[in-house]
């Protein structure tokens, strides 16, 4: 085999491993909840833990692509799904932590709190942003839906990852700190920037040139 | 350091005290970075010794007191009381000092002074937190002369039986119990006498989400989240449901007259 199909075949036999382990971020949160070893505010750590990691894993996800483009690797395309899988998932725990802990777990307070307050809506319209995306995530729903639809319906992606950054710098509006909001929105800045240069250079290069 | 209970209505919560583990490592004080742990870990570095106090603008004479002056003036009270912050959360100290109101009777403020204000430290050499724009520095808080003058607003040398520690503010601050945590500057190193409201670090930052007054008043949310709850820190953990947020935190019984026929909507 060459170093390439070595390489390749390291990055498929990784992901099971990688995707199980990402469980346990989830499992030392709550755990830690429960054990009540969050530090002195134990409700915040766990919502904002969790929301943390929903957004790394949407860094992750959106790397995907570039990544396998960059090493002309196919074999990371099977990791984008089961990555996006994990970013619903820790989106769906930080707003259950919030609805749960901060709200009282009482769906009128978790209304009352999205129609008052900007930043909260915008986390909510997010997620809401995600769950077609994580329903639609099997094979069935690309035969189903077919793929040019899909993909349509899969480019929102983009706009969770332009809301998300909306939603963490309002939530650090007030204390004007701002550091870990412009780490969070370059990173994605560059992600989706990428895939910006790349679609402007295909297309440039399929337009033919006119004549003269 | 050795103080009596107060005698001071209001002065003596009944709640569970926080453990003091929790209050010393949990703390807003941007000198020191904007992380709640930043303080714990780096106030350390701040000189405390020695340290003076130094008392100017509208006062019949200006004065400077040494910490050790400071500690003497006035007998120690001991206090427990409650601290909301404005992000929610709340603890209730045991904090040792006496009333601020001793200090000002001391300064002997002109009539034409108004408010009061209050200068943190901004030592660029121990307070990694000043290069951050988060604020402008010093950190400067401040209170209406009858509100300063309010037995309960306390000036602070110790909590939990000790000197005051670094992160709590160390060696000497402010307790307003009935505002938010943000209205008491910590490590205070000039009072002044002003006749104009001070222009205090927060409301400058951010005006429409910190007023000046920062009465703690469950009915005038924040702009971001409500403050009807709020979450009492070192009780029964993670899943402790928020306990309702009262007028004046508690204190309307002893300060409510000094706002009477104010909108506190309009003066948060």
């Amino acid at each position: 085999m060459s170093t390439r199909e070595w390489a390749e075949t390291a990055v498929r036999a990784l992901r099971p491993w990688v995707m199980t382990a990402l469980v346990a971020p989830a499992l030392w949160l709550w755990g830690a909840a429960l054990a009540d070893r969050l530090g002195a505010n134990p409700a915040e750590a766990l919502i904002r833990g969790l929301g943390d990691w929903a957004l790394g894993l949407l860094c992750a996800t959106l790397a995907v692509t570039p990544l396998r483009e960059a090493t002309g690797w196919r074999t990371w395309a099977a990791w984008r799904r089961p990555l996006g899988l994990w970013t619903f998932t820790y989106a769906a725990m930080h707003l259950l932590a919030y609805a749960w802990l901060d709200q009282g777990g009482r769906l009128a307070a978790v209304v009352d709190d999205v129609a008052q307050r900007p930043f909260i809506a915008v986390g909510m319209a997010t997620f809401g942003l995600l769950v077609p995306l994580a329903a639609t995530s099997h094979g069935a729903a690309v035969r189903w839906l077919g793929a040019l639809r899909w993909r349509a319906l899969h480019r929102a992606v983009y706009v969770v990852a332009a809301l998300v950054c909306l939603h963490f710098w309002w939530m650090r509006a007030g204390k004007r700190d701002y550091a870990d909001v412009v780490l969070a929105a370059s990173v994605l800045a560059l992600l989706l920037g990428w895939r910006g240069v790349r679609w402007w250079w295909t297309r440039r290069r399929r337009v033919p040139s006119s004549p003269r | 350091l050795a103080a009596r209970p107060s005698q001071v209505p209001g002065a003596r919560a009944a709640d569970a005290v926080t453990p003091r583990d929790l209050a010393t490592r949990y703390n807003n004080f941007y000198e020191f970075g904007t992380d709640k742990a930043d303080p714990a870990r780096l106030a350390h570095h701040m000189p405390l010794r020695p340290w003076s106090v130094h008392i100017d603008g509208l006062v019949a004479r200006p004065l400077t007191l040494d910490i050790d002056e400071l500690l003497r003036l006035a007998p120690l009270e001991e206090r427990i009381y409650r601290l909301r912050c404005v992000e929610g959360w709340s603890m209730v100290i045991p904090w040792i000092g006496y009333p601020l109101a001793a200090l000002i009777e001391r300064a002997q403020p002109l009539g034409s002074a108004k408010y009061v204000e209050f200068h943190s430290l901004a030592d660029a050499h121990s307070m990694p937190g000043l290069r951050s724009s988060v604020l402008l520095w010093p950190y400067v808080e401040g209170l209406r002369l009858d509100e300063a003058r309010h037995p309960l607003t306390l000036l602070t040398l110790g909590a939990y039986g000790e000197v005051l520690l670094p992160q709590n503010g160390a060696p000497v601050r402010v307790v307003v119990p009935w505002k938010y945590g943000f209205k008491s500057g910590k490590s205070i190193v000039r009072l002044r006498f002003v006749e104009r409201q001070p222009a205090t670090s927060w409301a400058t930052a951010a005006p429409h989400e910190y007023g000046f007054y920062a009465n703690v008043n469950p009915d005038v949310p924040h702009p971001r989240w409500s403050q009807a709850t709020e979450r009492r820190l070192g009780q029964g953990g993670v899943f402790a449901p928020r306990v309702p947020t009262l007028p004046f935190n508690g204190y309307a019984e002893q300060v409510a007259h000094l706002y009477a026929g104010m909108d506190l909507r309009r003066y948060f």
